[in-house]
């Protein structure tokens, strides 16, 4: 019984590291939910680039991002108005919003969702 | 079950790789600005060394001052760390599981977890693996962004002999 159970999470696991080894550095966040539709190309937010520099929750806390890929409505509008990554990138904290290439870096067809992660195609989604 | 062992050979590489970005599967290689960012390689290569997600040993990096990541952006944001293990039982015939709650408060702050995540009681949050698999409790950052699943011993690492509950951090 415990076997079949343990063997059952390995065949998860196996399909979630399938998913792993596709592509991308593992915690890249993909945010398209208007971009690619607005005539822009997907966002990505790379967590390793950032949390080299930043604790979680100077993100999580402090700035308030929800933790879920999705979770937060964020809009350029929002940004150049200093809220969400527009609390560091604007030109004090970090490099700011005139960058647009930096930001809007992923290819088109991409989805909102975490990679390397369990919302890539893991367990999440059975 | 061999091809399972195989696929975790193939994940769990002794030798680091980082792809490079313009061939990642995400990024356009057709965007002027990628040779602006910068490769993974040049930044995590110089940090502790792990066989997974990252490869990086996040918790000894910031321990042994690799990296110095701030803590607060606001001057008179609290910042609280605890110095608490927690020992959990419910773990069938695989070996107990210890959350230290330091090297997590190094990281996050109290309300990334209380009472949102899990109860500030030992044995009150109804945690189970699969539950953990499909993203809640421990899973909600390990499988995302804190180190994976696959790593049973980091979590499962304590004999079950040991007194659930409380415990002094180590
Ligand atoms: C610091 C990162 C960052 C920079 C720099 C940036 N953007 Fe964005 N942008 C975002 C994010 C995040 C979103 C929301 C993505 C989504 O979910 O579709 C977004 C969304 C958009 C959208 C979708 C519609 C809307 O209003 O939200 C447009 C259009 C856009 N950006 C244009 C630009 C242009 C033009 C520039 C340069 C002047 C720029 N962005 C610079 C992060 C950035
Ligand atoms: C610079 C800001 C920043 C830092 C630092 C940061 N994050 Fe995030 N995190 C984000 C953003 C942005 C998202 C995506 C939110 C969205 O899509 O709405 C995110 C998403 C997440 C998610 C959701 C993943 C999912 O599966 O839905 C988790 C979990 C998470 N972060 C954990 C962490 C942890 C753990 C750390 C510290 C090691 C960390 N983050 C550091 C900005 C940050
Ligand atoms: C807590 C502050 C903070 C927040 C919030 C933040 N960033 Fe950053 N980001 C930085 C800093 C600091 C840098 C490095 C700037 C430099 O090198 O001058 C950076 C760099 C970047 C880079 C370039 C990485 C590279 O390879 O050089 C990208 C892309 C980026 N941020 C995207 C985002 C997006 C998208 C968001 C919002 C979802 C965001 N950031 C939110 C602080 C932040
Ligand atoms: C991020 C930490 C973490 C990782 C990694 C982890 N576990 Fe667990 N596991 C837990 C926790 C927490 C519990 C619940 C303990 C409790 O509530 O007392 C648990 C419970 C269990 C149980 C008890 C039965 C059940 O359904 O809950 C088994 C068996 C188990 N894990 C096996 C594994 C195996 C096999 C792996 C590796 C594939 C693994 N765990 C990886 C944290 C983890
Ligand atoms: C990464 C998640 C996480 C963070 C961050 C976190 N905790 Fe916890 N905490 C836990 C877990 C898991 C338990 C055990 C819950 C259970 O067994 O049901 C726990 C239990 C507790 C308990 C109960 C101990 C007892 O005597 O029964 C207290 C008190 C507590 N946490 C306080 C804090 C404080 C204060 C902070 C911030 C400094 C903090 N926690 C940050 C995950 C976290
Ligand atoms: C809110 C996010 C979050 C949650 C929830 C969480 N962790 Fe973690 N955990 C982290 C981060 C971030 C690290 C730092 C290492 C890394 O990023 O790989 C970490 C590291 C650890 C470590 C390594 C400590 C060391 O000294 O090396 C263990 C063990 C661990 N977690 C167990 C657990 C267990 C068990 C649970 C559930 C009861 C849990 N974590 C829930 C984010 C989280």
């Amino acid at each position: 019984m415990v076997l079949v159970v343990i063997i059952r999470w390995w065949l998860l696991l196996a399909a979630l590291m399938v998913t792993t080894m596709a592509s991308a550095e593992y915690a890249d966040v993909i945010l398209n939910r208007y971009a690619e539709k607005e005539g822009m190309r997907p966002v990505i937010f790379p967590h390793w680039f950032h949390r080299i520099r930043f604790r979680c929750k100077v993100c999580h806390n402090e700035l308030g991002f929800e933790m879920r890929v999705g979770a937060n409505d964020v809009t350029m509008s929002d940004i150049i108005d200093g809220r969400f990554c527009g609390m560091c990138h604007n030109g004090e904290v970090a490099w700011s919003v005139e960058n647009c290439d930096l930001c809007h870096s992923g290819k088109n067809g991409l989805k909102s969702g975490i990679f390397g992660g369990h919302q890539t195609g893991g367990p999440g989604h059975w | 079950m061999l091809m399972v062992v195989m696929c975790c050979g193939a994940a769990h590489s002794d030798t680091p790789v980082w792809k490079s970005i313009s061939d990642d599967g995400i990024h356009d290689p057709d965007n002027p600005a990628i040779s602006l960012l910068q490769e993974p390689v040049t930044a995590l290569s110089i940090l502790p060394f792990d066989t997974a997600g990252n490869q990086v040993l996040w918790v000894r990096a910031l321990q042994e001052g690799y990296i110095d990541p701030r803590t607060n952006i606001y001057p008179d944001t609290n910042i609280k760390v605890l110095d608490l293990d927690i020992i959990m039982p419910r773990t069938g015939s695989a070996k107990y599981v210890r959350f230290p709650h330091r090297a997590h408060t190094e990281w996050l702050d109290c309300s990334n977890c209380h009472d949102a995540i899990f109860k500030a009681k030992a044995g009150a949050t109804p945690v189970t693996m699969l539950k953990i698999l499909s993203g809640e409790y421990c899973g909600r950052c390990h499988g995302a962004v804190a180190f994976p699943l696959t790593e049973c011993d980091r979590c499962h690492s304590v004999s079950s002999a040991t007194q659930p509950g409380v415990v002094k951090g180590q």
